[in-house]
């Protein structure tokens, strides 16, 4: 993946994160991501963020598994190998209910579990750029992708001016890569790349 | 805080539809004593029944407005705060309905008329092993005392929640006093609780509705019932809530405690159908004959319409059309589903009654939908009155402010 220009502006307390928000986004600045060490609550809103659709995909696992559960079980018990359980007809749909709830809901919890993980670029032996290691602590770490015509300097100084503790800007990969953090470096020991 | 519309004031309009229902319902209820209530004993039970299972089931529904509270209350949850006034106006029916439940039930135990309780035959309990065996649970004395005291309770304890609440308007609470106002109603709500699952959680359903089939006994049954009341309750708050936005009042309340109400109502219709199988499948798979007997008539002669209908009314309905978060968050949708929740639940009601006094026909017609309206119109008229006669907004509640902000 290639690699990008972002400046980071780090922010320690949601009451100056929200309007900083605000102004960086009214200044038509696209802002990557925000990073916190807890959700949250309304930063999607102001972020203006679309509606994730990972329940939509949820639904469709879940039928998925409705249907894989119900034609399974009718083909089995009475077509391939009926046999007679207690005198009860060999399409016995209410025996079949409890086994069809059970695969609908692994369907749709493991597919949505690796969706989740896919749409947050989570996996095991894979790599993501962390901006600033105490947004896993106790900062609030915007970051905002840069264009060929961004001022950098000048999007550090806004940044400082609606709040910012921290500001810098660096050099990265904006996706997620194979790689280890036990094996490669530590993210607290990354140092920031000057651009 | 000065701004806010907290006082309100019932519209000419209201009145005149709840005169007009509860009009229509006398009608059909003098109507259906001239056809119904003189004839022989199963017109007359059936008569009786149809007003019965009406009563129980919107006392009931009034009754789980308190449990929301309470259960909220218990949980320590501020989002209902800026509603909560009207669940507690709902509740206030308590007593008027548990009173007709009352008159009602009694005059069935002591008319003399065998036809819905065959347990108080006692000639036939006499030469019933089965029934001999119940009679420490279903008898006259037993039935009348704990009838007296269930509907007695919820009324006193529910009365002494609304009158906690009461002291949530008269003026601000510093720290000290704000901290011993939750516990008291910490308190008080668990008193209503525990009483609550002593009645409506187990035994109130067992000996008003199960007791029809006094051979047949499902454990589960109680809180089969406790779920259709719940939801259909939830349903009910949900109406009044959208009402009173509709009319510009409650303008604390938003979307979000909407969509909270819709979940309610969501996840209670599953709840719902998880005891509605669960007793279905496990008769279905033993097949005992006196454990079938209950849904002989239901899924395989006359009510099976009805029997099914309910299913697709009260799970398949909810299901599909409340799962989507937009949907929780509509007015107009979750209006219509709390209409329909509400219809299909008191549908399960009718065939839980009526499908064991009148197993041949489906009695289903004019009297019950004239009865229903009857207790519509009532419900109507005493939230309305109810809601007038108190802020809409507990504007000193300690928790207020969390329900302002409240974010789904």
């Amino acid at each position: 993946m290639a690699k990008k220009k972002f400046v980071v502006g780090c922010f320690d307390d949601e009451e100056i994160l929200f309007p900083a928000v605000k102004k960086v986004r009214t200044a038509g600045y696209k802002i990557q991501d925000v990073y916190t060490p807890f959700p949250v609550h309304g930063l999607d809103h102001a972020l203006g963020m679309r509606e994730t659709s990972l329940h939509t995909a949820g639904f469709i696992y879940g039928i998925t598994g409705t249907t894989t559960a119900l034609s399974g079980i009718s083909w089995i018990l009475t077509a391939d190998w009926p046999l007679n359980i207690g005198g009860k007809p060999h399409f016995a749909l209410p025996a079949w209910i409890p086994i069809t709830f059970e695969l609908t809901v692994l369907f749709a919890a493991v597919g949505m579990v690796l969706t989740f993980c896919y749409l947050c670029q989570l996996a095991p032996f894979i790599k993501k750029h962390h901006f600033h290691p105490r947004a896993t602590d106790d900062l609030f770490v915007m970051v905002i992708e840069c264009t060929d015509k961004t001022n950098t300097g000048d999007l550090e100084a806004f940044l400082k001016g609606a709040g910012a503790v921290e500001v810098n800007t660096q050099v990265a990969e904006a996706g997620w890569w194979l790689g280890r953090y036990d094996k490669n470096e530590m993210p607290f020991e990354t140092k920031t790349v000057a651009a | 805080m000065a701004s806010i519309k907290e006082q309100f004031e019932i519209p000419s309009k209201l009145k005149t539809w709840a005169y007009c229902l509860i009009g229509f319902g006398l009608i059909a209820l003098i109507a259906g004593f001239i056809t119904k209530g003189r004839g022989t004993e199963e017109e007359q039970a059936i008569f009786i029944g149809t007003i019965m299972y009406n009563t129980i089931f919107w006392t009931l529904i009034c009754n789980a407005s308190m449990f929301f509270i309470c259960v909220t209350t218990l949980a320590w949850g501020g989002w209902q705060q800026a509603i909560r006034r009207v669940p507690e106006a709902i509740s206030t029916l308590v007593p008027v309905f548990g009173s007709i439940t009352f008159v009602v039930l009694m005059y069935v135990v002591l008319s003399g008329n065998h036809h819905i309780y065959e347990w108080l035959d006692t000639k036939k309990v006499g030469g019933d092993e089965i029934l001999k065996g119940k009679t420490g649970f279903l008898n006259v004395k037993f039935f009348i005392i704990w009838t007296t005291l269930a509907i007695g309770f919820w009324t006193i304890l529910g009365w002494r929640m609304r009158t906690l609440s009461s002291e949530a308007d008269q003026a601000p609470m510093d720290n000290t006093t704000g901290a011993s106002f939750i516990w008291r109603n910490t308190v008080r709500a668990s008193l209503f609780i525990v009483w609550f699952a002593l009645t409506v959680g187990s035994t109130v359903p067992w000996l008003w509705i199960m007791s029809i089939d006094a051979h047949w006994y499902s454990t589960m049954f109680s809180w089969y019932n406790f779920a259709s009341t719940f939801v259909s309750g939830m349903s009910l708050i949900a109406l009044w809530i959208v009402y009173l936005k509709n009319k510009g009042y409650l303008e604390y309340a938003n979307q979000e405690h909407l969509h909270d109400i819709g979940k309610f109502m969501f996840a209670f219709s599953i709840f719902w159908t998880y005891l509605w199988f669960s007793q279905y499948m496990l008769i279905w798979y033993s097949n005992q004959p006196e454990e079938t007997i209950y849904f002989k008539h239901r899924v395989q002669g006359p009510y099976k319409g009805i029997f099914f209908l309910n299913l697709i009314i009260n799970f398949i309905c909810p299901l599909l059309i409340l799962m989507k978060r937009s949907a929780k968050r509509n007015y107009t949708l979750l209006t219509f589903m709390a209409v329909l929740i509400i219809f299909g639940h008191w549908i399960d009601y009718y065939q839980e009654v009526m499908g064991s006094i009148s197993k041949e026909h489906v009695t289903l017609g004019w009297l019950d939908f004239g009865v229903l309206s009857f207790f519509v119109g009532l419900m109507i008229l005493f939230v309305a009155r109810a809601l007038a006669s108190k802020p809409l907004v507990p504007k000193y509640h300690p928790f207020l402010k969390e329900s302002i902000i409240h974010h789904t």
